[in-house]
């Protein structure tokens, strides 16, 4: 617990229902009541899945997110960790990944419960990549799963990347972010080639109730919380605006 | 089309077969000594380039060695036995030019002179617009002469066919050689032509090229460079220069005439006198620099035009049946059915000689001596008479640019850039395309490759390197060994591992990166959350350009203020926004910058009075009024105004290094001035000066010496600010996909592919992040830090004036704006599509400035 409030940044509690949970500078949030850390969308492999298809993309797309992870567990020593679903950009991920992330990998889920939620990427993921899978699990009050349902209340999810242009005194800047309204929180993607969505778009339509959507954007060491009002599109999205785009960070 | 009906002045012996004796004869026509030079080095066999202005024929220089070893049945292609049959023995002549209209109307030219000889040769085209039956077809059957673009050689030499097309093939000719090797489309047709070389051992190549500044360049670039060899380099025959050109800057008649503007691009206030300048010519070229302001000068023209004369705009976006008509139009001259004047953008588009073509007018600023003097030469058509040339400048700064520009062309002085060190995503491309064609061994393709005089100095291991690249991706991290591209076999060649590679190659080829656009759609003012849809297209900007907008901020398109509400799939959503000062200004996307030797003269014009009375009197009184305000910047120095204005202090920095460089160097300095508590603003620049723009005084901290100017300035900047701000700039980032789509990293954009959903494609920016985090040495960054420096950042120039002015920074503290920065302070706010809304915002915004300079 200790090592969790020593990176405590201002403004990083999340609520849900009557849970707090802490939005963390790299995407990751944690649940100190229960010492879960819930990261979403890691899409391990996503480099070799575009090379698998002709396109050579970097092959460091997995190491960079499990050293990312890495730091994060460290930093936080939690007691179980949830991966909310696409961890692999596809089903044959886990058999492409390289031995030595395989060994880093194993060495993070030792001593700790470890839980996989299938995601649409993954759902039919072959190969031992130890942990537990399922397709959702409820914690108390909490409910995870990887694609957020319409109607749930205690949810969080991941599948949407969301991110979030926000006005700041010299324009605007647009970053990866934690979406939430007290009773439902979607996660940023974590993975190192996972693109961001604005929460301004169609896909976010009717999963929050528009006045008390906060959202936290990653940041460089901290997370910026800005309320609905400070949200660049918010405005006009019912109709849907933004269309997918990648993000920049 | 060939131009040359003024009998040259001795008689030449050409040794002519007896049908083109009579055909020149005909006419009236002999051949000229540079024509008659070109044949004789063609039966040397001996490479050549030629030089020669418009209008000397320069076209049938070229072809004529071609149609007369064509014309001798004994040289003609025999026939030969394939496995398919029998079939012609592949094209003689190749010709590449760099726009495929002009490949089309060289073909169409060449067809005369062939039909009237009753010579029995074929010429055909291939472009992108030829039809696959007729593209297929040409493989097996091929012209004796083949009129094409870098790109179809690129896709021939890929063909299985190519050792059939091109094994006997004798020259290969290069037009508008000059303008080709300014680009990585030139990078591309460099590794092409060492490839033909190897394909056609007798294969000899022609350049065909206005006059450059270094002409031996160009005549090495068309032969084959042997390592640790001193350059080798084709011969070169200069056509004479006509008679010296008539220009002059256009004035007003009169003191009381318009004023000439302080800022703008477009020069309205000077159509009715371009209109009475038209009606002096047989048939008038009206020369401007960008695609807005030729839509612009053509509307303005056609208002005031009560003459009825007949003027035509010809630019690359129109569509090709009504290029064709223009063409047409031109081509009958001044006569019935021909044209009184076209408006049109490029050079390039009118690379033949059209009728009786006998003025040129530029509006706008000149950019580069070399430029001009290819302009003036589309008048020129009979070699002993002077070609005449009207300069319209469009502001008081580009009034000095046309002064100094004359100057050069009196002088005879060449300011083209040097010919490009080749690229390596280029490279990468052309290595896989390569392996497309056939297997190939890497110590043959190396030297092929170092043979093509822009990769001249590619070292072997440079080039493993890239092989790597195309094969495995070059990462550090060997992960993609199972999914190569191309692998080595057995007899140590390397093949195309799989159908789909080439298939992709093929789709992929070229050099020529299409900048994603959105359409930018009118919306109803926004009432309640939903902004409503179904108004019409104004038009199309960059995509780029709307992401550094927030929803709520103004822009200028189209002469209208525009709100920016929003992007919904491929189009940005925008209203109509009233006040008079668009927040954010935009690019003149595609403007190249002021050449450094245009500046430097310039420069000197500035610091010499005595020198102002070529001038005209209201730019003389500009500079006089700023000799008495303020001071006129000295060569070899860097002038700094300050001055306080509306609450705001601002700088100004006279740096005459061309609006790319002052951009990049705007970048850096405001994030220093940032750094250093100076509360920057906002800058903005054109090719002559950099503003900018900030909350404290800036004068006061300046004389403090907190900063002083030599720290501000201080060369230090190119190191890791450069760094930090690259690394994660937006141009960066662009100019790395650029690179990557080039290199075949990633696929290009194809119509209707676009919607390929988020989880299909990965960002290039997050790419970027990535693989500069992992490999900094990769050769996709190495690429793209090399096209910053040259390209889009002018970062070399920059670094060279920062070097010079190292101790030569002035500072001039003054109590308002100086006369001479009116013009940089007109650009705040300034829009990237003109209309006429914005002279009338100009005009008013300027007339307020004005009155505050002169203090009348």
């Amino acid at each position: 617990m200790s090592a969790t409030l020593l990176l405590r940044t201002p403004g990083d509690t999340i609520r849900l229902l009557d849970e707090e949970l802490v939005a963390l500078p790299c995407g990751a949030a944690f649940w100190p009541a229960t010492r879960t850390l819930i990261v979403a969308d890691l899409h391990f492999e996503k480099g070799s899945s575009f090379a698998r298809r002709g396109a050579l993309m970097p092959p460091f797309d997995t190491g960079a997110t499990l050293a990312r992870l890495a730091a994060i567990v460290a930093a936080t020593g939690p007691t179980r960790v949830i991966s909310l679903g696409d961890a692999f950009h596809d089903d044959h991920g886990p058999v492409r990944m390289a031995d030595a992330d395989r060994e880093r990998l194993a060495d993070l889920q030792a001593g700790r419960e470890w839980i996989w939620i299938a995601g649409n990427h993954d759902a039919e993921a072959r190969g031992d990549v130890g942990g537990t899978r399922v397709e959702e699990i409820s914690i108390g009050a909490l409910t995870f799963r990887h694609e957020p349902r319409r109607g749930a209340i205690g949810e969080i999810a991941g599948h949407l990347h969301p991110a979030a242009r926000v006005r700041v005194a010299a324009g605007t800047v647009r970053r990866h972010c934690f979406a939430g309204d007290g009773r439902r929180l979607i996660l940023p993607a974590y993975g190192a080639y996972a693109g961001g969505l604005d929460v301004a778009s169609r896909a976010f339509a009717g999963l929050f109730e528009p006045n008390r959507l906060v959202v936290h954007l990653v940041g460089e060491g901290r997370v910026h919380r800005f309320p609905a009002p400070s949200i660049v599109g918010a405005r006009v999205s019912p109709g849907g605006t933004a269309r997918p785009r990648a993000s920049r960070s | 089309m060939w131009g040359v009906s003024t009998p040259p002045p001795t008689p030449i012996d050409t040794d002519l077969p007896e049908r083109f004796v009579a055909w020149f004869a005909a006419r009236g026509w002999r051949p000229r000594p540079h024509q008659a030079t070109m044949l004789d080095k063609a039966r040397e066999r001996r490479p050549t380039l030629l030089i020669a202005p418009t209008g000397a024929g320069k076209t049938l220089a070229g072809f004529l060695p071609s149609l007369v070893e064509l014309a001798d049945p004994a040289k003609r292609p025999r026939m030969a036995i394939t496995g398919r049959g029998v079939r012609r023995k592949g094209i003689h002549t190749l010709y590449i030019s760099p726009l495929k209209a002009l490949a089309v109307d060289v073909a169409r030219n060449l067809e005369q002179p062939i039909a009237e000889m009753g010579l029995e040769i074929t010429v055909e085209t291939r472009t992108g617009d030829t039809p696959a039956h007729k593209r297929q077809r040409q493989k097996y059957d091929p012209p004796d002469i083949l009129m094409t673009t870098p790109e179809q050689v690129a896709l021939l030499l890929s063909s299985a066919e190519a050792p059939d097309l091109f094994g006997s093939l004798k020259r290969v000719v290069f037009d508008e050689l000059h303008s080709l090797v300014t680009s990585k489309r030139g990078d591309l047709l460099a590794l092409d032509l060492a490839r033909l070389r190897r394909l056609a051992p007798d294969l000899v190549a022609v350049g065909l090229s206005a006059t450059v500044k270094d002409p031996n360049e160009l005549a090495a670039w068309l032969v084959a460079q042997t390592p640790d060899a001193a350059r080798a380099e084709a011969d070169i025959v200069t056509a004479p220069a006509g008679a010296p050109p008539q220009v002059r800057i256009l004035e007003p008649a009169d003191p009381e005439g318009w004023r000439i503007p302080w800022a703008g691009h477009l020069a309205v206030h000077a159509m009715p006198a371009v209109l009475a300048a038209i009606e002096t010519a047989k048939t008038a070229i009206i020369f401007v620099n960008t695609r807005a302001q030729a839509e612009l000068v053509f509307q303005e023209l056609w208002r005031i035009n009560d003459k009825s004369l007949r003027i035509a705009l010809r630019h690359g976006s129109l569509d090709v049946a009504q290029r064709r008509r223009v063409e047409a139009a031109m081509a009958a001259g001044g006569g019935p059915n021909g044209l009184d004047a076209v408006v049109a953008t490029s050079t390039l588009d009118l690379g033949i000689d059209w009728g009786d073509v006998d003025l040129v007018i530029h509006v706008g600023a000149p950019k580069g001596a070399s430029r001009l003097a290819q302009r003036i030469g589309r008048a020129n058509h009979r070699l002993d008479e002077p070609s005449r040339a009207l300069l319209v400048p469009a502001n008081r700064f580009e009034v000095l640019e046309c002064e100094a520009a004359i100057e050069a062309n009196r002088a005879g002085a060449q300011d083209t850039p040097p010919i490009r060190s080749g690229a390596l995503d280029v490279l990468a491309q052309h290595v896989l395309g390569c392996a497309v064609a056939a297997p190939f061994d890497d110590d043959d393709l190396y030297a092929e490759v170092i043979s093509a005089f822009p990769y001249a100095k590619l070292t072997r291991a440079g080039f493993d390197r890239v092989v790597d690249f195309v094969a495995t991706g070059g990462y550090a991290l060997k992960a993609y060994e199972r999914y190569a591209k191309i692998r080595r076999t057995g007899d140590g060649t390397w093949r195309v591992a799989n159908p789909q590679v080439a298939q992709t190659w093929r789709l992929n080829v070229g050099t020529i990166v299409e900048m994603p656009m959105l359409k930018v759609r009118l919306v109803a003012k926004l009432s309640g959350p939903v902004a409503r849809m179904g108004g019409r297209i104004l038009g199309e900007m960059e995509e780029y350009f709307f992401e550094t907008l927030s929803p709520g901020d103004t822009f200028l398109f189209g002469g209208e203020v525009l709100r920016f509400v929003g992007i919904r799939e491929t189009e940005a959503l925008v209203a109509r926004a009233h006040g008079k000062d668009p927040r954010i200004p935009s690019y003149w996307g595609g403007k190249f910058p002021l050449s450094t030797h245009l500046a430097e003269r310039v420069r000197g014009l500035l610091a010499e009075p005595a020198a102002w009375g070529a001038l005209p009197a209201q730019v003389r009184e500009w500079l006089e009024l700023q000799r008495d305000f303020s001071r006129l910047p000295r060569p070899g120095e860097l002038m700094i105004e300050t001055f306080p204005r509306g609450g705001r202090w601002y700088m100004v920095a006279y740096a005459f290094e061309g609006r790319l460089a002052h951009q990049t160097l705007g970048m850096l300095l405001t994030r220093r001035m940032e750094r250093m508590g100076l509360r920057p603003l906002g800058f903005v620049c054109n090719d002559y000066a950099l503003g900018v723009w900030a909350a404290t005084d800036l004068g006061a901290a300046f004389s403090k010496r907190r900063p002083s100017l030599d720290e501000l300035f201080d060369e230090d900047m190119l190191g890791d600010d450069l760094e930090a701000w690259l690394d994660d700039s937006a141009l960066l980032k662009r100019t790395f996909r650029n690179c990557a789509i080039i290199a075949g990293l990633v696929e290009r954009r194809h119509p209707g592919k676009e919607k390929s959903g988020r989880q299909m494609t990965i960002s290039t920016d997050l790419v970027w992040d990535v693989l500069r985090s992992h490999q900094p040495d990769h050769v996709l960054i190495e690429a793209t830090r090399a096209d910053a420096a040259s390209g889009l950042l002018d970062i070399r120039r920059l670094a060279d004036m920062l070097a010079r002015v190292r101790l030569h920074l002035t500072h001039e503290r003054l109590s308002r704006i100086s006369p001479l920065a009116v013009p940089i302070m007109l650009e705040i706010g300034r829009e990237s599509v003109p209309g006429s809304a914005e002279e009338a915002m100009l005009r008013e915004a300027a007339d307020e400035l004005i009155a505050e300079a002169t203090g009348r």
